[in-house]
């Protein structure tokens, strides 16, 4: 669709389609709007399909088209997870295997959608503020289109997260503070350095329809067709709502039927202002000082959450909160069931669906969708000491040893 | 009492161009009235009638002032408060 102009959410005042992400007049945050686009869905459908097998195959649905983009992202694996639905009483589990992306998190899509547009609009500069993952991408993707980076972090964050950033030759920022202490120096550093692209600040409504195209192509991969339940992790709700946002822009083109999946957030308890919110019907967000081992999700100041919680309730979902335990036992839960090996924030997703599930919530015969929107391999503290590692000599007998049963070896 | 109120660039234009504003108050909402008194189009922009508005963050040298005392929080002399939008992403 073509993007028509940037507007507020609150109160619909229109502004041209600038590096700007909040309306002056009323404070709301501002996203893309589109003139409707004037082809059926056999022509939209034909358009996506002969699209290279990325995000930009749904440019028709971005406000960028990313021509000659160099660091191919998306269309990552739709799994079914038989053992997984098995293990929790369902029929019918999908997993959305983020962990495929370059930087190995769906923070790969937001990034290509403001880096292609920060490139429109001639920033010199690209940065970001960043709970880890988005970090990694945007370090990436400035060492791909050759542009200068800072990425600004909390200065506790995982050392697999910092190392895996400072590789791409970004200049990592560890602020002594949480991740909500990161995002207001970097919207003061924002507004004083005017060439710079944040990615998540003043390109904001750019960076967010990247997340739209986990939608599509979870519609696409399942044959032109939603599914019934979406379980996500929540943060700052941005991603959560954007891809309901998708499914909504799929159905309004003619490209899949009607009717928004049911959507279920998930949070760790540790930082769980939405969650808490939904709990006591609140429409709004009591920040809190975040303390789980779920880091990329721990946003104590969701600025989305009220989205968040209005799309969980409008659809007949909710918005859960697990704890650290469950957290663990979800990752394990998710790789040994799928081979999937997932972060915190996929453990927190997963934890979240087995409590539903447990709950009686989901309907067994549902088709339901989980995102697993990062890789086990950047919070590798999270298995330490969950299993042992059997130490021999390299011989048959030691093997058979430790491992042979008794009555095998007798 | 003197208060400094670092004001953000979106809110600039309403306060005079400038990034700064002297203020004076011992509560965060005596220092915004007295905003709004040199201000008038300030408050339409960030408050709500009640209160602020749900986007407007307000930091009391660094603290969010929801995880103080709100709009009653006592501003101490010589404090630094700052107004930011909230912005989502992480």
């Amino acid at each position: 669709m073509p993007a028509d102009a940037l507007q507020c959410k609150e109160c619909q005042t229109q502004y041209p389609l600038e590096a700007r992400y909040v309306c002056e007049r009323c404070f709301g945050p501002l996203e893309v709007a589109y003139t409707p686009l004037d082809a059926g869905p056999e022509e939209l459908r034909r358009r996506i399909q002969a699209g290279s097998l990325t995000l930009w195959r749904y440019a028709d649905f971005l406000p960028v088209r990313g021509v000659g983009y160099p660091l191919p992202v998306g269309f990552s694996p739709l799994v079914r997870a038989d053992r997984l639905a098995r293990r929790l009483g369902l029929r019918e589990v999908w997993v959305k295997n983020e962990t495929a992306n370059p930087t190995h998190s769906f923070k790969d899509r937001v990034v290509s959608v403001a880096v292609a547009r920060a490139l429109e609009l001639g920033f010199d500069t690209l940065a970001c503020a960043s709970t880890g993952n988005l970090a990694n991408a945007i370090a990436a993707h400035a060492a791909a289109v050759g542009l200068p980076s800072y990425v600004f972090v909390p200065g506790d964050l995982e050392p697999e997260k910092i190392l895996a950033t400072g590789a791409y030759g970004t200049n990592v920022v560890g602020v002594r503070g949480n991740y909500d202490d990161v995002n207001r120096l970097c919207t003061q550093v924002s507004g004083e350095h005017e060439s710079w692209a944040f990615a998540n600040i003043n390109l904001r409504p750019y960076y967010a329809e990247g997340s739209k195209t986990l939608a599509f192509e979870i519609a696409e991969q399942l044959g032109w067709a939603a599914p019934d339940r979406v379980v996500g992790p929540v943060a700052s709700g941005s991603m959560f709502t954007k891809v309901a946002r998708g499914f909504e822009e799929f159905a309004a083109a003619g490209l899949i039927a009607d009717g928004a999946p049911t959507f279920n957030g998930a949070q760790a308890e540790g930082c769980s202002p939405v969650a808490q919110a939904y709990a006591a019907g609140r429409d709004w967000c009591q920040p809190v000082k975040p303390d789980t081992i779920a880091k990329s999700l721990a946003i104590g100041n969701p600025a989305d959450g009220p989205y968040a919680l209005d799309l969980a309730r409008r659809t007949g979902g909710g918005i859960d909160a697990v704890g650290d335990d469950e957290i663990r036992a979800g990752v394990r839960l998710l790789a040994e069931t799928t081979g999937i090996f997932t972060e915190t924030a996929g453990g927190v997703t997963t934890a979240t669906l087995a409590k539903l599930a447990e709950r009686g919530d989901v309907d067994p015969g549902e088709r339901v969708v989980l995102l697993i929107t990062g890789d086990g391999l950047k919070t590798l503290d999270t298995v330490r000491g969950t299993f042992e590692v059997a130490d021999i000599a390299p011989t048959v007998d030691a093997f058979d040893a430790a491992f042979a049963p008794e009555e095998v070896a007798a | 009492m003197a208060v400094l109120v670092k004001i953000p660039t979106q809110l600039r234009a309403v306060v005079g161009g400038a990034a700064e504003a002297s203020a004076e108050g011992t509560t965060v909402a005596e220092v915004l009235d007295s905003l709004y008194a040199t201000h008038g189009e300030l408050r339409e922009r960030i408050s709500d009638g009640n209160g602020l508005r749900r986007f407007v963050n307000v930091y009391l040298s660094g603290e969010d002032i929801r995880f103080l005392d709100g709009l009653q929080t006592p501003v101490p002399d010589g404090a630094e408060l700052t107004i930011l939008p909230a912005v989502a992403g992480g």
